[in-house]
């Protein structure tokens, strides 16, 4: 099968659709809501490639780049890239993602299209790009595009020269895309479940702001943050900003950023409902996963309803070697030593 | 950075209010302020002394210093830290530590801490039952003290017995009984109390390095105790409430009504009425002897002397069990929620190395910290109204003499002018001839009375002197939360917004609402259901109101305070400390209280 809808998928399918798709299909395995959706596997991939390979060999001049010559590799890479979005799909899969698009959304509906590589979280900036998500996507024809775009994200000049700098053979190079329905959001953001500046984990940060949670991720608009006690749901931070533009859908697809109207730019957007019904889906994914997540969610205009587009594990505390607090003493009353002793 | 350009002012700078010149004077020299105080640093004690002191008040400051610094320096030896001294000027009480720096000295204070204050933490529980049982018998002998008279003649029956002492020499006797148990009280107040913070402060520094973003009122959930007399009261009123619905005299509680009022109408309504009123009388002893402050002031009046307050709560609980409401105090909820919290916390921590250390705090925090929530019942309530009571009593007898015109006057004089006036009385009443003080003591309340007013008024600098680099004493931390940043933020004070006030995050929550300002307890009638309750200082007293109102605001209290244990208790936005609400906030005013962040906003 090309194509793998998400709640045929767990994280055990990572190396077949990508970390993206398997992340959604072990969300829906936790009873989380997220937009419905499917996945080129990675396979769609390898048949795309090795059908061009086969016309002009295509992975066998960059695997032979220098990443010290960038003034070639850019070359390389845009000549690479250019074959990629102007290559027609194996029929094969052409076929899979007509038949899966018409049955995900039969009116034509808006959809996503997202880069879903199979390398780990932390070097997906690096191996695969960040602009590799296509919002609001409209009929087969912009998505079909849209995933060629995915692909030919992989022959970016970072990515190529991460690469050959690590000496990681292309033939190993890989890609799932992922392809799901638009939240229209009211608005969206990102969820920390364990806290992005000093690591503690028993508070939840939340950032989100009007519109599409896209304008929070690429920070072009400075969201509403809040601080929730994760075990207690108190709300010691609220922090709300002026929130100037939005992203909204554009006509004829992809998306648009918006004035705020100056009633809305400095009201939170989020209530102290919503918090707390982030707060239960944070510790429910945190819960399944065993440790601390990065989240992005968004709230659907009509429904209300909290959907989460994406997880992942948090890294940069998980990396930290933190020495503990304190110990056990033998005697436990030695603990009194750190207040009575002299505080330091 | 601009440190060094900001300063407080320096003791010796700060002039007595003209015109107070004498009433600043009649405050023990020992508690006057002298120029060797300049290089030393003060801080207004705002939170135990938050209104210009009467002069005979002053006890209460005297009596309290006198025995934490015993507790301190000489009974646990506190390795780094010694007592704490006292200062008054224009009625304002500033306090500075005394800490240790010299390194041997505190080598062999922390040897003799671990001797002493350890052999306390091993054997807690059988010394905090001595302890109860201490305090139970020094109030017994409170109770117990002669009634403060000077009879016609000595009674027959003390010169049949052969007694050969007379009636004013028994109100001496009973004067130094009632200042020599005050005094007594205070040192049982601070056998266990720094103990019992600095295990909770072990704990607490644990949880703010290891949860760096935790609130402290969540920490203080974690140690709260179920069992501790301050809930107590309140549950009377409840018990009290429900008998009212009962025997069917519930209707007899009207807002509007003063408490003798409601007392007569029971006592006319028949038996029902007369029963109810026993009821009353089993509750109020010992329960209703929880006055409306802290125990620092005499006109912080308790329930027994004043029923308004808890009579103002009865309509609200009784319309609430004619509804069928259940309003029981959820100890298995509470104790079971606090026990989540605690093993939730607990699985949060980074390791197991964590974990284990984590367990040998908890466990310490929670067996000794219910002295903490306990010990204020027996001594700033119980004790304390037992002791301005009886010095009323002399208040009532000395201005039957003459001396002054209302019992209430006698707190105008020191400790010492009330024993010379009972030395006058007791001479007076022996030659049989008027005192002699009917001639002094008048125009000297007059002026004090001025005075008070004076210093009222005045804006106090929250501290005196040289600014420490680091605060490090654990019984100003502990008490008062002074820490080095605390003074940074005095110092850079004033630019913060007008309509915000900013206090201790005491119980979460954000509610809106009218705020009511109630200054005594004559104001409780005023507060409607959903008002936002706006008072100098909140405790185990308001507990009865906390049904009616949408939350609480105080200026008085940290968030270890009894307000904020009781506020969290009933799930109410609460912030406490702001030190200015009630003059800030007018009443009527909408405002917006934000409990997790210590904010009240005027709307």
């Amino acid at each position: 099968m090309t194509v793998a809808w998400f709640a045929d998928l767990t994280l055990a399918d990572r190396p077949a659709v990508g970390g993206k798709g398997a992340s959604l299909g072990e969300l829906i395995k936790a009873g989380i809501a997220v937009p419905p959706g499917f996945v080129v596997r990675t396979e769609g991939f390898e048949s795309f490639v090795t059908a061009l390979d086969a016309a002009e060999p295509l992975r066998a001049p960059v695997e032979a780049l220098d990443p010290a010559d960038l003034a070639r590799a850019e070359a390389v890479c845009a000549a690479v890239r250019a074959r990629i979005e102007a290559a027609a799909l194996p029929a094969t899969v052409e076929q899979a993602v007509r038949a899966s698009l018409a049955e995900l959304v039969p009116q034509g509906e808006p959809v996503a299209v997202r880069s879903s590589a199979t390398t780990e979280d932390s070097d997906e900036a690096s191996f695969a790009g960040l602009q590799d998500t296509y919002l609001w996507q409209i009929g087969p024809e912009q998505v079909l595009g849209a995933v060629r775009r995915c692909w030919a994200s992989l022959y970016s000049l970072e990515s190529v020269t991460y690469r050959r700098k690590h000496g990681l053979p292309e033939a190993g190079v890989a890609m799932g895309v992922v392809i799901q329905r638009m939240v229209d959001a009211r608005c969206a953001g990102v969820m920390f479940t364990r806290s992005p500046t000093t690591g503690d984990r028993s508070v939840i940060t939340i950032e989100g702001a009007w519109g599409l949670g896209s304008a929070v991720v690429s920070g072009e608009v400075t969201p509403d943050r809040w601080v929730i006690g994760k075990l207690t749901g108190e709300i010691p931070v609220r922090d709300i900003s002026d929130k100037h533009i939005r992203q909204v859908p554009a006509p004829g697809g992809g998306i648009v950023d918006e004035a705020v109207p100056d009633t809305e730019r400095k009201v939170p957007c989020l209530s102290d409902d919503d918090l707390q019904r982030l707060r239960a889906i944070g510790r429910q994914v945190e819960k399944h996963y065993g440790k601390p997540q990065d989240i992005e969610w968004a709230i659907d205009r009509v429904s209300g309803e909290v959907l989460l587009l994406q997880s992942r594990p948090e890294t940069v505390w998980a990396a930290k070697d933190q020495a503990p607090v304190a110990t056990a003493q033998a005697n436990p009353l030695g603990h009194l030593m750190t207040v009575f002793g002299g505080r330091k | 950075m601009a440190q060094s350009a900001k300063r407080f002012p320096l003791p010796s700078s700060v002039g007595v209010a003209p015109g107070t010149e004498a009433a600043q004077a009649a405050y023990p020299w020992y508690m006057q302020f002298e120029p060797g105080d300049d290089t030393r640093f003060w801080f207004y004690n705002s939170m135990h002394f938050p209104e210009p002191m009467c002069l005979f008040d002053m006890v209460t400051a005297e009596a309290a210093y006198i025995a934490l610094g015993a507790s301190n320096t000489r009974v646990h030896s506190l390795p780094t830290t010694k007592g704490i001294d006292y200062r008054i000027v224009n009625g304002r009480v500033y306090i500075g530590g005394h800490g240790v720096t010299d390194p041997a000295e505190i080598e062999e204070r922390t040897a003799e801490f671990q001797q002493r204050a350890f052999y306390y933490y091993e054997h807690w529980e059988r010394l905090y039952d001595q302890w109860k049982g201490k305090m139970k018998a020094l109030i017994n002998a409170a109770q117990a003290l002669p009634k403060v008279e000077l009879p016609r003649y000595e009674p027959l029956e003390n010169v049949h017995a052969g007694k050969g002492v007379a009636a004013n020499h028994t109100l001496l006797t009973t004067w130094h009984a009632t200042l020599e148990g005050y005094f007594r009280m205070w040192h049982h107040h601070f056998e266990f109390l720094l103990l019992g913070y600095g295990a909770y402060m072990v704990f607490f520094d644990f949880c703010k390095k290891a949860f760096p973003e935790i609130t402290d009122q969540t920490i203080a959930r974690m140690v709260a105790g179920f069992e501790a007399e301050i809930f107590q009261p309140d549950e009377e009123v409840k018990r009290l409430s429900r008998r009212a619905v009962e025997l069917g005299v519930d209707h007899h509680f009207i807002d509007s009504q003063s408490a003798d009022q409601i007392m007569a109408s029971l006592q006319a309504s028949g038996q029902a009425g007369q029963d109810w009123l026993t009821a009353l009388e089993s509750s109020r002893n010992p329960w209703f002897n929880v006055n409306v402050g802290d125990g620092f002031y005499h006109y912080h009046r308790s329930w027994n002397d004043d029923l308004s307050l808890p009579f103002a709560a009865i309509p609200g609980y009784a319309a609430k069990i004619r509804a069928g409401e259940n309003i029981e105090r959820p100890t298995e909820a509470l104790m079971a929620e606090r026990q989540e919290l605690i093993e939730g916390y607990r699985e949060l921590l980074g390791s197991d190395e964590e974990r284990a250390a984590y367990d040998q705090m908890i466990e310490l925090a929670c067996r000794v910290f219910p002295y903490v929530e306990g010990h204020k019942f027996y001594c700033e309530h119980w004790y304390t109204n037992l002791f301005f009571n009886k010095v009323r009593e002399y208040g009532a007898l000395l201005a039957g003499l003459g001396m002054w015109d209302a019992e209430e006057d006698i707190f105008h004089l020191s400790r010492y002018e009330v024993e010379q006036a009972i030395v006058d009385a007791m001479t007076s009443w022996a030659i049989g001839l008027p005192p002699r003080g009917t001639q002094r003591w008048r125009p000297l309340i007059a002026e004090r009375k001025a005075a008070l007013q004076v210093w009222s008024g005045m804006e106090s600098s929250p501290a005196l002197g040289e600014v420490p680099d680091l605060i490090d004493d654990p019984a100003i931390v502990m008490l008062w939360g002074i820490t080095r940043e605390s003074l940074d933020r005095w110092l850079d004070g004033g630019e913060e917004n007008p309509n915000e006030i900013k206090g201790f995050a005491a119980s979460s929550g954000v509610v809106e609402g009218t705020a009511r300002v109630v200054k005594s307890v004559q104001d409780i009638g005023r507060l409607q259901q959903g008002d936002i309750l706006v008072c100098q200082v909140t405790n185990p007293t308001w507990a009865p109101v906390f049904q009616k109102i949408a939350a609480a605001v105080s200026d008085i209290g940290g968030s270890m305070s009894h307000a904020a244990i009781v506020a969290r208790e009933y799930g109410l936005p609460a912030v406490v400390g702001t030190g200015k609400a009630t003059t800030r906030i007018p009443d009527g005013a909408r405002i917006r209280v934000d409990g997790a962040r210590g904010l009240v906003t005027i709307l």
